[in-house]
């Protein structure tokens, strides 16, 4: 076919070669080009990018949990600290059968069935990749063990913890609470004020009490370490480190000696009291028996003795002084008098002739007195010492419901204190409106009758009582009850005070208070209701009883048998201020089935009031008030 | 004694000065780069230093090989190799999902790789045995070569593999002449198969393809190799992190950092001034091929020489970009930087057929 010379036809294949061989030459040209352009984008348009995602690969932030600030008491005893500890953790994930491994934890070491339900409970609320604690407190040897056999039990772990201890006991329960572990509730919480960051690392929050109320100072800050991590995530070194600051120490107003004596003081009955600085609003004891443990709660509570406290009749996890609400009674007396003599309805020499009974006009139904033959001739001061009803009755009715709350209202009642604890409860101070708007029915006259005695609709807390008792001490200035006094920096150590918070002043005239104070000595003087409970003190009281019935906390129907005479005897109160020429201390005590006033509640008044004016402790409780001050 | 020497220099004059300063300045990259990557491992090291005299030696034995006698080579050793690839179809050991090895009693071996030397070997014998009367249904009778071990591997299946030795005996075809109407034909057809093909793909194929469009779709499975190797390279920067300094590479976010990977460590340590430079060596390489092919007196040569350059480089290309993601995961090393032997032997035994066609022009002249 080619008519070519076999020569010629080599030069044309050889020019053919070239051409492809330089078409090759351009196709690897391209390629190289592709590359080389990938290159570009990559570390230099680009590389800002990849510098920081490459740094976010190997940095990892490493929380570090601060340490808690410690609670005071006003001498600086301890209430609240912290203790280092090795616990016992399981991680579900990382586990092969959780059942077969906790089967052999049981093995190497005790593990009680409560631990056990704790465990159970903690698991069922955690997420799979959580730790969750199965024993806390380890001995030397349990750790030794549990070392020694690690190898065979992946996803258990030995861990240096902190943890909270109240030394304090059950009856500090209700003022300092407690923590617990962060829960999804609190997580939520956290994350919507913006503090969630601050919790990585933490493993505990506080639930209720001075834990909870002060948690942002006791907190503290969450310090990080900046680690060096590989790709399986190990550390490798450390490249910074933030550290946590701790949170500050708080010191109380509250003496937790005469918190002690009177919470012995109640000897076996129920009930609350608190004692305030009538002039700072400084809580110096705050009782609710009964208390509870709550170094339960730290490390999770088992189901079981969590049900056991929160079915049990006393009701143990119930703050009295700030949840308990009761009729005030008799010791609303004080304040109505003062009332009468504000508004001008009453002038102090105004004398009834009181002959048990009182009716309203065009009526004949009868109230009675608590006395049935009467008290005779009554004047203002004799009404507050006796506990006169009718003169009440009949200052009530010329008073009237609407210019009785509004004078009654200026004292607090019907309204939060303020007290820097959460749950508290703000009681009722019953009105016209009020009645309309909660059960759509007029007021009737007959209401008001009662109401002058603190009976009806009137609710109260101990801890309004008290801040009652302490605007009649102090001459109406309205302060906020406080616990904490000052808080200690952590960098410093420089303990810097809390101000109190005053909400008000009520204009009061001096010749009218002094009435009322008057009235309240010769309660406490003899002839008075409560005249037995001052005999012998070397400094003056004045005070008011009263009685409750049993409203507020529903428990009735759980009493056993063998209570059941207790059981219906009325709740005894009293509010009181010593010493009267320069008051420092006003109690609220409140005495569940105490009967009267003057019988229960005023001898544990005298007992705080003795120690804390005096030292003088009730005499068979020497060694048991110093053990708490360790 | 001078005998021995005199034997000695003979057998190294047959080595290409240009290709021996660039394929030893390649191993000598490559040699730091495999201890930063290996963690300084004396293992590694010495492992590496082995492979490389190994390898050395084997290109300096083909070096003194005549053309002519190497492309007596080309039909047993292609006949052989679709024989065991026929062998693994039926026989092979099955890893990871696909048929590729065949146990020979001593060692496990995939027949795939001889076929990337024996196909180009066999098609050059073959066209160079017809060159007086080269015709049409010579290129066809090498499709057909080219396409018995390519449907083969691909059954195995093995995509990257297949594609390399089809580009292998592509590159060969082409220099040989195919005619470009055929060329273009060719790839409008294959462009207009691709929605077909596709369908035809391995769900672990496909799934790779689409990896690589979206690395971030799966970011802890094979997305995750392509997003660390692309964060090293990015991160490297202009000018690197410096040796031994590559945070990436350290802290083994890098995966397969001393094989397939190890270009990752590179661009890392060393910056977009190390690829360029890296790349400049390839090219380098590319360029002398294509002057000893030019230059080559035989068609088996020319062939040989040309298909064996362009080759290299295509693996180059496919390395790397496949380590900074425009490319899909193929395991396919890059040439002479990563760590392992049968890489190594079988990239310098193709370059010691380059030196050998271009030193022995004056003696095969005839």
């Amino acid at each position: 076919m080619s008519l070519a010379t076999p020569l010629k036809n080599l030069d044309r294949e050889l020019a053919r070669f070239h051409g492809r061989l330089k078409v090759g030459a351009a196709f690897v040209a391209l390629l190289a080009a592709a590359l080389l352009g990938r290159g570009f984008h990559l570390q230099i348009m680009q590389h800002e990018h990849y510098i920081q995602r490459a740094e976010s690969n190997r940095i990892s932030l490493v929380p570090a949990a601060p340490n808690r600030g410690l609670i005071l008491d006003r001498n600086g005893h301890i209430l609240a600290e912290n203790y280092s500890a090795y616990t016992l953790e399981l991680t579900r994930a990382q586990t092969h059968d959780l059942e077969a491994t906790l089967t052999e934890v049981g093995k190497l070491i005790e593990i009680t069935p409560g631990q056990l339900r704790r465990f159970r409970r903690l698991l069922s609320e955690s997420h799979e990749f959580e730790t969750v604690p199965l024993k806390s407190k380890l001995t030397d040897e349990e750790v030794a063990i549990l070392a020694a056999n690690r190898y065979r039990l992946p996803g258990v772990e030995v861990k240096a913890r902190l943890f909270r201890n109240y030394q304090a006991g059950p009856g500090m329960a209700h003022v300092v609470g407690f923590i617990g572990r962060i829960n999804d509730r609190d997580l939520k919480s956290l994350r919507e004020t913006g503090r969630e960051e601050n919790y990585r690392g933490s493993v505990h929050i506080g639930k209720t009490g001075l834990e909870q109320s002060y948690e942002t100072l006791l907190h503290g800050r969450t310090g990080f370490d900046q680690m060096e991590t590989d790709a399986s995530g190990r550390a490798v070194r450390m490249l910074s480190r933030i550290p946590p600051v701790p949170g500050k120490d708080l010191r109380l107003y509250l003496d937790a000696d005469l918190q002690a004596v009177a919470e012995h003081a109640f000897g076996d009955y129920l009930g609350g009291l608190v004692a305030l600085d009538p002039n700072t609003g400084g809580v110096l004891a705050l009782v609710s028996k009964p208390g509870f443990d709550p170094n339960l709660f730290v490390d999770g509570i088992d189901p079981e003795t969590w049900k056991s406290l929160n079915e049990s009749p006393e009701r143990p996890m119930v703050n009295r002084v700030l949840r308990g609400i009761y009729p005030p009674g008799s010791t609303i007396k004080p304040l109505m008098a003062l009332a009468g003599l504000e508004l001008g309805v009453r002038k102090p020499s105004d004398s009834i002739v009181d002959p048990g009974y009182f009716s309203l006009p065009n009526s004949r139904h009868r109230f009675r007195d608590w006395k049935r033959e009467g008290h005779g001739v009554v004047d203002l001061r004799r009404s507050i010492s006796q506990s006169c009803d009718i003169y009440y009755y009949r200052l009530a009715v010329d008073m009237g419901i609407d210019r009785m709350h509004d004078y009654l209202a200026q004292f607090g009642l019907g309204e939060k204190t303020g007290i820097d604890l959460e749950g508290e409860s703000s009681g009722l101070l019953p009105s016209r409106e009020w009645k309309q708007r909660r059960w759509k029915k007029p007021w009737y006259p007959g209401e008001t009758v009662i109401a002058g005695i603190g009976q009806g609709y009137h609710l109260t807390t101990p801890l309004q009582l008290a801040t009652v008792a302490a605007m009649l001490a102090n001459g109406g200035k309205r302060v906020e009850p406080r616990l904490v006094q000052a808080a200690r920096d952590p960098l410093t150590h420089i303990w810097q005070p809390l101000p109190g918070v005053v909400r008000g002043q009520v204009a009061i005239a001096p010749e009218h208070l002094e009435v009322v104070r008057q009235g309240m000595m010769d309660v406490m003087r003899p002839g008075g209701t409560a005249a037995a409970s001052a005999a012998g003190a070397p400094y003056t009281i004045a005070g008011k009883t009263g009685t409750a019935q049993i409203v507020g906390i529903k428990q009735g129907a759980r009493y056993d048998a063998s209570r059941l005479a207790r059981q219906h005897r009325d709740h005894a109160l009293f509010i009181a201020y010593a010493p009267t020429e320069n008051p420092r201390i006003v109690v609220a005590v409140m005495v569940e089935n105490g009967g009267s006033g003057s019988g229960t509640a005023a001898p544990i008044a005298r007992a705080v009031f003795d120690y804390y004016l005096t030292g003088k402790r009730p005499g068979d409780m020497q060694l048991e008030a110093n053990s708490a001050a360790d | 004694m001078p005998r021995t020497s005199h034997w000695i220099v003979r057998r190294l004059s047959h080595l290409d000065g240009i290709l021996l300063t660039l394929v030893v300045a390649l191993l000598g990259i490559s040699l730091a780069v495999v201890a930063s990557a290996s963690g300084q491992s004396p293992a590694r090291i010495s492992g590496h230093l082995v492979n490389i005299g190994l390898a050395l030696t084997v290109m300096v034995v083909m070096a003194n090989v005549p053309p002519h006698i190497l492309s007596k080579f080309g039909p047993p050793l292609y006949v052989a190799g679709v024989v065991m690839l026929v062998g693994v179809a039926l026989f092979g050991e099955i890893r990871n999902g696909s048929r590729r090895w065949l146990n020979l009693g001593f060692m496990a071996f995939q027949p795939s790789e001889l076929l990337k030397l024996a196909l180009p070997l066999m098609l050059a014998w073959y066209f160079q045995r017809n060159e007086a009367i080269l015709r049409l249904k010579h290129f066809a009778a090498g499709g057909a070569m080219l396409l018995v071990p390519f449907l083969l591997i691909l059954r195995q299946p093995d995509l990257g593999t297949a594609l390399m030795i089809g580009a292998s005996g592509f590159y060969l075809l082409f220099f040989a002449g195919l005619p470009w109407k055929i060329i273009f034909g060719g790839a409008a057809l294959g462009a207009a198969s691709l929605p077909v093909a596709w369908g035809f793909l391995h769900d672990y194929q496909q799934r790779r393809v689409l990896t690589l469009l979206d690395p971030t779709a799966d970011p802890l499975g094979d997305g995750y190799h392509i997003i660390q190797s692309t964060i090293a390279i990015g991160s490297g920067g202009l000018f690197g992190k410096g040796w031994m300094e590559g945070t990436q590479n350290q802290l083994d976010f890098i995966p397969e950092r001393t094989t397939d990977f190890i270009f990752a460590v590179f661009g890392e340590e060393f910056g977009y001034v190390g690829v360029i430079f890296l790349v400049g060596l390839y090219l380098a390489i590319v360029a002398r091929g294509l002057v000893i092919a030019a230059r080559a007196p035989t068609l088996f040569g020319r062939l040989m020489a040309a298909t064996l350059s362009l080759n290299l480089f295509t693996y180059v290309f496919v390395n790397m970009g496949m380590v900074s993601g425009i490319l899909p995961v193929v395991g396919v090393p890059l040439p002479l930087m990563s760590y392992g032997g049968t890489a190594l032997v079988t990239l310098l035994l193709g370059v010691g057929i380059l030196m050998s066609v271009a030193t022995h022009r004056q003696l095969n002249k005839t």
